[in-house]
């Protein structure tokens, strides 16, 4: 087998999952400068509900096909997540709108760890496991091999992509979106209503992670009250990459942090004689992030410099 | 009745009073000017009048109060501020700056025409459209901003400072529009420190000194002032 193409396809996948997050993560900070650190634990939210309404269902309608399940709990981990999120921004961020740049950033690190212990209340310290319900075929590419589900987590992931470039684009929503990220003032001297504005971010931004935070559970097996907080110090590394504020960056920087990440964790043992094993994989997200903050601090696709906060 | 009427309008920054109370009114159709050294609170006369800043005072638009209303519905209900320094959105294409400007009208046709409009009375962004809005030189965004707010089909037009920073033949190509657009029968307030051109071209001034308007009346009789020729035209 080509450990190479393997690690490029392993990394390809986990990156799309990536991507989706830093998304989040760069349409806020684009419009509010904020970095809404609870926006990993959204995603875990959004793996744990989708996890429980999958158990339900599983409990109530043993017959139903799989994919139907993980639909199911797709289709109401979204709505849930975007409610989360809605409720965020109103009560925690939006009363701070004018409060110097370190209070909300302290406010959304409250708001992160208030989140994992709901959920370890709610859903206990234990790994939730993901049922193995879903379609597992192997397929040959290139001399390595892919799943049926790392095919649908990439398909899926390019299509949302897809979508909210084309919402961001070209709608009248995104193009508001776009004139609130330039201007708040200006953007209202044309009627936007920019409160509105901020809430429809938070709310698509956190539909994406719960899409995420379903792939990803999927994709590991298992879900567990802590997952968001490495999974979104990733995906903000990966925005920072990408230039954060950046849409397209974000998307560019999750796909490469992931193919960085896998290429790593598949020859950090050759590179260091044995030293250093492939559990190392994730010092390679921190070791971007650092080199990215000291070398262009503006990403690769970033015009501004993030130079506070 | 007056289209706008303002009444006492007061507006502070922490401890700093910018605006001390400002009687001030526009009649339906009228150009009429403000005028004033820099720092007099011109531009924060405008802010207050569309809620980009509090203020104490009354603001009237066509009868309707406007005071405590979001900056947004102010918008909506056909006030256009064009602020100092243009506010274009430089990562936006000129097309879609000028879309942003019909953000709240729904009738399709309506826009269209005011687009081509736009785009007969500047040609340049008629040629530019595609270009995002940041690279184009300083008259050119000057442009924009006015055609932009045009694209509101607005009963008024707040100007503030339009001439600022331009060459002069820039300057009276903006001024030319303001004049033409005026004839077409929008309602326009005008702030500017070049006095001279915005006595000329409009009807009423008003004069403002450290927050208070301290001179007011037709633009004719305040040109021939010899306390304004002093001040304000250079003489
Ligand atoms: N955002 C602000 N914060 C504090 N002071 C301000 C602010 N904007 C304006 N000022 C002050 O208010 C006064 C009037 O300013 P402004 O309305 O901009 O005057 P003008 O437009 O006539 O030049 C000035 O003393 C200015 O320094
Ligand atoms: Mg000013």
């Amino acid at each position: 087998m080509d450990i190479f193409t393997q690690q490029l396809i392993n990394g390809l996948v986990l990156g799309s999952i990536y991507a989706l997050v830093a998304l989040g993560y760069t349409m806020v900070y684009g419009i509010l400068e904020l970095i809404n650190f609870a926006h990993g634990e959204v995603t875990m939210i959004g793996a744990m509900v989708a996890l429980s309404v999958i158990g339900l269902l599983m409990g109530a309608a043993p017959d139903l096909p799989g994919l139907m399940v993980v639909l199911a709990g797709v289709l109401v981990a979204i709505p849930a997540c975007m409610l989360l999120a809605f409720a965020i921004e109103k009560m925690a961020y939006r009363p701070l709108r004018k409060a110097p740049r370190l209070a909300p950033l302290i406010t959304a690190i409250g708001v992160s760890i208030i989140l994992q212990n709901a959920a370890m209340l709610i859903w206990g310290r234990q790994y939730v496991s993901f049922p193995r319900i879903l379609p597992e075929a192997r397929h040959e590419l290139f001399g390595a091999h892919i799943t049926d589900l790392q095919i649908a987590i990439v398909a899926l992931s390019l299509l949302i992509m897809a979508g909210l470039w084309l919402l961001v684009q070209k709608t009248r929503l995104g193009r508001a979106m776009r004139a609130t990220a330039q201007s708040k003032e200006v953007a209202a001297l044309m009627g936007v209503n920019v409160d509105r504005v901020i809430s429809a971010t938070f709310v698509i931004g956190a539909a994406l992670a719960a899409v995420a935070g379903v792939l990803v559970s999927a994709y590991y097996g298992l879900a567990h009250y802590y997952m968001g907080f490495l999974l979104g110090l990733k995906a903000f590394s990966a925005a920072v990459l990408g230039g954060i504020g950046n849409i397209a960056g974000a998307m560019l920087g999750g796909l490469l942090l992931g193919v960085i990440e896998a290429l790593g964790a598949g020859y950090i043992g050759d590179l260091t004689g044995g030293f250093l094993g492939s559990h190392y994989q994730d010092v390679f997200a921190f070791f971007v992030l650092i080199l990215v903050l000291v070398l262009r601090p503006s990403g690769l696709l970033g015009e501004r410099v993030a130079s506070r906060a | 009745m007056s289209l706008l009427e303002v009444r006492q309008l007061k507006v502070a920054y922490g401890g700093i009073k910018a605006v001390r109370g400002v009687d001030l009114t526009v009649a339906e159709g009228e150009l009429v000017c403000l005028i004033g050294a820099n720092g007099a609170g011109k531009s924060s006369v405008l802010k207050g009048l569309v809620g980009l800043v509090q203020h104490g005072g009354e603001v009237r638009f066509a009868g309707e109060r406007l005071t405590g209303r979001p900056t947004h519905a102010i918008a909506a209900s056909g006030v256009s501020l064009v602020p100092e320094g243009r506010g274009i959105f430089a990562r936006l294409t000129v097309a879609e700056n000028l879309d942003m400007g019909a953000f709240v009208r729904r009738d399709r046709t309506a826009v269209n025409i005011d687009r081509q409009r736009v785009y007969e009375l500047f040609p340049r962004l008629a040629e530019r459209r595609g270009q995002m809005a940041g690279t184009l030189s300083g008259g050119e965004q000057q442009m924009l901003a006015i055609g932009r707010a045009l694209m509101s089909g607005p009963r008024m037009l707040l100007l503030d400072e339009p001439s600022m920073g331009l060459a002069p033949l820039m300057v009276q190509k903006i001024y030319e529009t303001i004049t033409r657009v005026a004839g077409e029968g929008v309602t326009i307030l005008l702030v500017e420190q070049n006095a001279n051109l915005a006595l000329h071209v409009s009807q009423r001034a008003y004069v403002m000194e450290s927050g208070e308007v301290t001179l007011h009346g037709a633009s004719a009789e305040l040109m021939s002032n010899p306390q304004i020729r002093a001040a304000y035209l250079g003489e």
